[in-house]
């Protein structure tokens, strides 16, 4: 059973030699470009993900948008419709966590890991690859809020600069599924953990006027991430009705969600740096 | 001549559990390395510590002469892993698994395609190749795995637990693919707890226990450390196994009786002479036997000489993928 020819390789074939490894960019980018695939090629996920949102804009501009007042002359859907587009990215962005967990779970990193690749390529492939998912999610999101009804009644290039920022903003909160993913362990534990930035959804001016909020819960929707993005958002869209329901500039609130996803980039990104490279 | 693999005083401990305690191994190039112990013995350790997967606490640690701890990028030039779990993507073809590995090794999209059509022909794949990974079969899922651990040239090609979970069948086709890899100059280490596996696949086998090597040798020098030969004795009815089993003392030490399937056993040094000496015993005590046979004692006798205690022959539950 055991007389296989072991000692000498057949003639003819060389001496294996060094596999060079691919450089940052390439290795980034062909990370990505699975992750993507592996979204586009199950459908389920596209599908589920998409009436999920859909479901929700549905509840909130016609089961519960009759109840909330804006406080101003900003109709209810011109109001939710920039929050819904916003909170899209960290509802989108909670799949990378568990998408992450998987790969940790499944050995696929640890295949990754064992290439002669720089080791950050897999961490900044996955984070293109879902901020790319993001910008779909983005472009489904927008569509829908014009099917109910939003109008724009900024400019179109502020418009356009909404959507960038709502992409730089998913791209550092990217960030921060990466590290639930990383230190989940399992898919489950890893979607368990996506959903504690659920507060900060709800707890935000996206859906409902923070005016309307009682003190403690007010000082704390104010003082998140989410709010500022979201009046940045609105600012930037809803022209001058939307402005008067806010107290600070368009410029305000773009610099300090800047400043936001900045500072949750810096500190994730670290993280998940520092976690990835524990072996 | 540098080793492929040298390992001295390795150790890796997780909280309480000592996965290895002072791991002692030298391979020579040109050959099939069996690691066999049960689970838990530090097999998977050993290995993720080769790949560059997790840092030793304290040792040494070269492959092909390349520090592991000071030169982690250089090592993971020369070594390809295939894990216990096959680590492709579903949702990709297997040619474009392939091909995707390939680039990362660092081939040019030319040669990465290349690459691709000779690794699927070497795993009897070809047909196969351009569908989605999620409809392969378990056994083609991990000629697939294999194979995208051979699209770049490892100069030493890790196997985890190749064939864990696999059916027979799979299995078999699953070893004719890592033999086929013998000749083209690639050193295996493959880990398995299934002394068969080991038996018909490797060259050298290193027995690991507790963290420890505590044998190595051919399949043949190892079977010889449990005695030379084995007399087994079949009987038709299981009330005589004790006599048997006193008439077996007087042959060798420690006779085995396995009641299950009506045998015992034992190591013997002069088998024929012995053989006849059993029969004759046999006969006299009036005992009916339905067979009795000398052989050549198996891994699983080999391995209960070495450490007390039977192999694990069963699909126990899996080390946890960061253990």
């Amino acid at each position: 059973m055991t007389d296989i020819p072991l000692t000498a390789p057949s003639p003819g074939v060389p001496r294996a030699a060094l596999n060079t490894g691919a450089r940052l960019w390439v290795s980034s980018l062909l990370v990505a470009g699975r992750t993507v695939r592996k979204f586009v090629r199950t459908p389920q996920l596209i599908v589920f993900t998409t009436i999920q949102s859909a479901l929700f804009l549905l509840m909130f501009r016609f089961a519960f948008g009759g109840a909330i007042g804006t406080g101003g002359s900003l109709s209810y859907v011109n109001f939710l419709v920039p929050g819904f587009i916003t909170t899209t990215v960290l509802w989108s962005g909670m799949g990378a966590a568990t998408g992450v967990a998987e790969d940790v779970e499944h050995g696929f990193v640890d295949r990754l890991r064992s290439l002669p690749i720089p080791r950050a390529a897999v961490l900044i492939g996955r984070s293109i690859a879902d901020t790319a998912l993001i910008v779909w999610g983005l472009a489904i999101a927008a569509v829908f809020g014009f099917a109910v009804g939003f109008r724009l009644h900024g400019s179109v290039s502020g418009a356009l600069a909404a959507f960038g920022l709502c992409v730089v903003f998913g791209f550092a909160f990217e960030w921060v599924f990466i590290v639930m993913g990383l230190m989940g362990g399992t898919a489950q534990a890893a979607q368990q953990m996506g959903l504690l930035i659920t507060p900060l959804v709800f707890l935000s001016s996206a859906y409902v006027p923070v005016k309307s909020m009682p003190a403690g819960v007010r000082q704390f929707s104010e003082f998140q991430p989410v709010s500022p993005m979201v009046d940045a958002v609105r600012s930037l869209t809803t022209g001058t009705r939307g402005q008067a329901l806010l107290q600070h500039s368009t410029s305000y609130y773009v610099g300090q969600s800047l400043a936001w996803a900045a500072a949750i980039f810096a500190v994730f990104g670290l993280l998940a740096v520092l976690r990835f490279a524990r072996r | 001549m540098t080793p492929i693999l040298e390992a001295r005083g390795l150790m890796k401990r997780y909280g309480k559990t000592q996965a290895l305690a002072g791991l002692d191994l030298v391979l020579n190039p040109g050959r099939v390395v069996a690691l066999l112990g049960p689970n838990g013995a530090g097999k998977t350790t050993f290995v993720r510590a080769v790949a560059t997967l997790l840092r030793p606490d304290a040792g040494t640690l070269r492959v092909d002469g390349i520090d592991v701890l000071r030169k982690p990028r250089k090592v993971r030039q020369v070594v390809g892993l295939a894990g216990q779990f096959a680590a492709v993507e579903e949702a990709m073809t297997g040619r474009e698994n392939l091909e995707m590995v390939g680039r990362l090794f660092g081939l040019s999209r030319k040669e990465a395609k290349d690459a691709a059509v000779r690794v699927l022909e070497q795993m009897q794949l070809t047909a196969d190749a351009d569908r989605l990974v999620r409809t392969y079969s378990g056994g083609m899922r991990r000629r697939i795995d294999l194979g995208v651990s051979l699209v770049g040239t490892p100069r030493l090609l890790l196997l985890d637990e190749p064939s864990a979970g696999l059916d027979p069948g799979s299995r078999i086709q699953l070893w004719d693919a890592i033999r086929g890899l013998v000749v083209t100059g690639t050193d295996i280490l493959l880990t398995t707890q299934y002394l068969d596996e080991a038996d018909r696949l490797a060259s050298d086998i290193v027995i690991i226990d507790h963290g420890k090597v505590i044998a190595a040798g051919t399949p043949a020098e190892l079977k010889t450390r449990a005695g030379d030969d084995m007399i087994e004795v079949h009987v038709r009815d299981a009330d005589d196994l004790p006599a048997v089993s006193g008439v077996l003392a007087k042959l060798g030490p420690d006779p085995r009786v396995d009641v299950p399937t009506r045998r015992a056993y034992v190591p013997v040094d002069d088998g024929s002479s012995r053989l006849m000496d059993a029969l004759r015993a046999l006969d006299s005590h009036g005992i009916t036997v339905e067979d009795v046979s000398l052989r050549r004692p198996t891994l699983d006798e080999v391995f209960l000489a070495l450490t007390g205690k039977p192999a694990q022959t069963t699909d126990s539950p899996q080390q946890p993928a960061s253990a």
